[in-house]
């Protein structure tokens, strides 16, 4: 019984998730503490209700309602986390998440908008366009041994300013804003799940296939990457690039096919958001959107596994929503991204903490070792 | 009678989870001799040193220095008491002078300023007093690896160290190198310094050592006088069984040609010149061509020219008739070439994947191991290493699944080995197969080369160490500054001409 206990703690899936909760739960003290020294009397109040989210209004269908738009914005943040490990699991860092997640809003849109086209091949064009502009980062990694950090970097920031110029033409006339997709082209809207499973949200209209796509893509992702050849290709190639070459591999190809596919995820994870209606794009807008970022803490918050991303986008999708009704009155409207960046901060100790947890259940098994050792040679004694 | 023992470890007991590294070992240096600590890989000598450094703790036993039970925390402590130690691979700063690498570390200063005429003289001091021979304004870079080992001693002289450690000294140098390396210990033990004497090579510690102590897996087998003992009954008490160190072997009988080279040129990564310098030559099925030389004279970028890990600069590779100069790796591999790399740990594993991962490493495309679809077939893979495994003896905590990073080099080597052997090659190119292994394991792998030989296969053996370079080979290709200097036939040759050739001395038709 004990011994099986034992490997449970060493199960790396039941590490990961330790370390994640611990590193939550430390966000949360601190945040707490900052609260208190900002404004000593509505400390608990708000750092209750950024952790009950939607579970703050008294009525069940609020309640429901105010789920289902919280998964709406995890299933795009689920995404651009995939992106992000999937491109780590292979050596590489995809800072990118965020441009390609651009590009795929600005695909979807501008097919959904200027053509017409319907939500299949506005989906496929983020897709597409997010696929092509990671495959331009593994390029120039390839080929000229740019970082792909640094090339990600600036990729961001060309493809933010070339989306604004592409959307502003179908933009409304009076606001910075794209033209809504209910009123100019409804069949480009991702459809809405079957009826049983809409009460589930109270008939939220932003709920969509997206979320249980979102879902279905991390288990391929999970299946791709432990189950596959080319996962296990991959993974050597970012294990070990020297490896991968010794026994045949194309480290190159493999890391343009890596990002294209990570591009693909992150481009996939926009169209999911903006084809649902729930936001439009502003085609003013001069900071890189965060969705991206973001994926890169729900990454490593969820133990660079594509399952523990699940939960991972969930959680931090969860706090960012329930951050907005903190009481503006005591706290500043930016108390909310505040106490989520905190958290999304000390994502990064999940490594830490496992490191942490292994070297004491190293000590504690060499002092049991030791003990055992002790008491048979007792026991050997006695006889 | 304790107080002529400079440092005793008394019943040292370290266990790691699942395996006691070290069962009750006592190992007692005297002062001023020379003794040996000889085991197999996995028996215990690192740990051993780790404790005596203070990286572990030990569960049982103590250590005492001039017979005074003493706490070694951690290596500062080690430092304090003397204790020195040349690793394997040496621990120098490559852009600082010979006299900067002394130093380094507890340069002498007066008010912020650096009194390096002080140092200088006492380095050069040492250096006249033990027959270490260094330029002290030389770079580290610049100079022999025999050199850059001098200094690593003067760098624990200088410390006024009493008991020195060398780790596996004679790993990278020449005969002529060796015989100097020994003149310099026995110098030092004359001096009244105590040296332990990590090694697996018997001729070695027979020729230097006073004692030897055996260690074999984790337990202490005993302490021998060296001048009571014989070589094989050290490699007795080490491996357990009696040890053959003669390479059994029929004559060769070459068959048709499988490697052809033609003015084969490799361009060098660190300088210049070309490392390997319009190399002829052919390897022909049923014999082992080797081809030897002190490291860093093109052996490596030969290799890699062969395997394609490096383009050529020029020339052309013929296998089995086929031109393969230009053809990619995967190609190179699946036509028939084997590679033992000479860098188990940058190309030889993924070291972060499971064994059986690392065993299908060459062969994973193959449908055997993955679906039509893609898939992996993981009962196919897991039950080919499981063969692998028992055929090949590698031992590992946890088998088919245990981290390639948390075995021992030897089975690290060995499941390597398996893998490029039961590919069933071809060319087998094998570059320093048994470094850092022990005799059983190199007895071993020595007989798998002879056999693939036996078979008609073309074999391409690059090593290091004369006594395998003239035990295996059938022709001897000696390289230096990147050429082919000389052919030798094994049965006609000496280790000494042999020595003369790799360090340029001599070349054929000069």
């Amino acid at each position: 019984m004990k011994e099986q206990k034992r490997s449970l703690l060493r199960n790396n899936a039941v590490q990961s998730l330790m370390a994640s909760l611990l590193c939550i739960l430390i966000g949360l003290l601190v945040g707490y503490v900052v609260l208190l020294l900002i404004n000593p009397a509505g400390a608990s109040e708000a750092i209750v209700t950024i952790v009950k989210n939607f579970m703050t209004y008294s009525r069940r269908n609020a309640q429901l309602k105010y789920l289902g738009s919280t998964l709406v914005k995890t299933a795009p943040l689920l995404m651009c986390s995939l992106s992000v490990l999937f491109a780590y699991k292979v050596g590489l860092f995809n800072i990118g998440a965020a441009g390609q997640y651009v590009v795929g809003a600005g695909a979807s849109l501008y097919c959904a908008l200027a053509w017409n086209m319907p939500w299949y091949v506005c989906l496929l064009a983020a897709i597409v366009a997010g696929a092509a502009l990671g495959a331009v980062s593994g390029l120039l990694k390839a080929y000229c041994n740019v970082n792909e950090v640094i090339s990600c970097i600036m990729l961001n920031w060309i493809s933010l300013y070339m989306v604004n110029t592409l959307l502003t033409q179908v933009k409304e006339e009076t606001s910075p804003y794209t033209l809504t997709l209910s009123s100019t082209n409804p069949g480009a809207l991702l459809p809405a799940l079957p009826s049983f499973c809409m009460s589930w949200f109270n008939n939220n209209q932003y709920v969509t296939i997206a979320i249980p796509l979102s879902v279905l893509v991390a288990v391929a992702i999970w299946v791709l990457l432990e189950k596959t050849k080319l996962g296990y290709e991959l993974k050597a190639t970012g294990c070990n690039k020297f490896a991968a070459k010794y026994c045949g591999m194309r480290e190159n190809k493999n890391l343009i096919l890596t990002m294209a596919i990570a591009g693909a995820l992150a481009g996939m994870g926009a169209a999911m958001l903006f084809l649902t209606g729930f936001e439009q794009w502003q085609c003013t807008q001069s900071s890189v959107p965060g969705m991206g970022f973001n994926g890169i803490a729900a990454a490593f918050l969820g133990g660079l596994n594509p399952l523990g991303s699940i939960l991972s986008s969930y959680f931090i999708q969860h706090i960012t929503n329930g951050g907005a009704y903190v009481d503006k009155t005591m706290y500043s409207a930016q108390i909310s991204d505040f106490i989520s960046a905190l958290i999304i901060y000390l994502c990064g100790f999940v490594l830490f903490f496992k490191f942490a947890l292994n070297n004491w259940l190293n000590r504690w098994d060499e002092k049991k070792a030791a003990k055992a050792a002790e008491s048979e040679e007792k026991g050997g004694k006695a006889e | 009678m304790e107080q002529t023992y400079a440092i005793e470890m008394l019943n040292i007991t370290k266990r790691f989870p699942g395996i006691v590294a070290n069962d009750n070992i006592t190992l007692q240096l005297k002062k001023g001799e020379i003794h040996a600590l000889l085991g197999e890989n996995g028996a215990g000598k690192s740990t051993l040193m780790s404790v005596l450094f203070g990286l572990y703790r030990p569960e049982e036993g103590v250590i005492k220095k001039d017979g005074q039970v003493v706490e070694i925390k951690d290596p500062n402590d080690a430092n304090a008491l003397g204790i020195g130690m040349v690793h394997q691979h040496f621990k120098l700063v490559e852009c600082f002078t010979v006299l900067d690498n002394i130093i380094m570390g507890v340069e002498p200063c007066k008010h912020g300023f650096l009194q390096k005429a002080e140092a200088r003289e006492k380095v050069m001091a040492l250096s006249e007093k033990y027959g270490l021979h260094v330029d002290p304004d030389a770079l580290v870079e610049d100079i022999t690896v025999g050199m850059q080992q001098r200094t690593e001693i003067l760098k624990m002289l200088y410390r006024d160290n009493e008991i020195l450690i060398f780790d596996e000294p004679t790993a990278v140098l020449t005969p002529q190198e060796i015989e100097e390396l020994m003149q310099i210990m026995r110098n030092l033990a004359a001096e009244g310094k105590s040296i332990l004497f990590i090694s697996h090579k018997l001729n070695e510690i027979m020729a230097v050592a006073d004692r030897c102590s055996v260690l074999r897996k984790g337990k202490y087998i005993g302490t021998v006088d060296i001048k009571d003992t014989t070589r094989e009954e050290l490699s007795r008490m080490m491996v357990g069984r009696d040890v053959e160190f003669v390479v059994h072997k029929e004559p060769a009988r070459p068959g048709k040609t499988i490697l052809e080279v033609e003015d084969m040129t490799v361009a060098s990564k660190s300088h210049s010149n070309n490392a390997v310098k319009n190399v002829s030559f052919n390897v022909r099925a049923g014999e082992i061509v080797c081809i030897a030389g002190i490291d860093g004279n093109g052996q490596t970028e030969l290799v890699y020219g062969l395997t394609g890990l490096e383009p050529l600069k020029g020339g052309k590779i013929t296998l089995e008739g086929q031109d393969i100069t230009r053809a990619p790796i995967r190609k190179r591999n699946t036509m028939g070439v084997s590679h033992i790399p000479e860098d188990r740990h940058k190309h030889g594993l993924v070291l972060d994947y499971t064994l059986e991962d690392n065993m299908v490493l060459q062969r994973y495309f193959e449908p055997e191991f993955v679906s039509k679809a893609g898939f992996l077939k993981r009962k196919a893979i897991r039950d080919y290493a499981e063969r692998l495994i028992g055929q090949y003896d590698v031992r590992s905590g946890q088998g088919p699944v245990t981290i390639a990073r948390s075995m021992s080099g030897g089975n690290q080597q060995k499941a390597i080995v398996a893998r490029e052997i039961d590919k069933d090659p071809e060319l087998l190119i094998a570059v320093q197969p048994t470094r850092g292994l022990d005799v059983g394991a190199i007895e071993y792998i020595h007989k798998q080369i002879v056999a693939q030989r036996d078979a008609g296969k073309g074999v391409l053996l690059v090593s290091l160490e004369l006594d395998e370079v003239m035990a295996l080979s059938d022709r001897i290709l000696v390289m230096y500054e990147g050429e082919i200097v000389g052919e030798l036939d094994p049965k006609t040759t000496t280790v000494e001409e042999l020595g003369l050739y790799m360090a340029g001395a001599k070349r054929e038709g000069a």
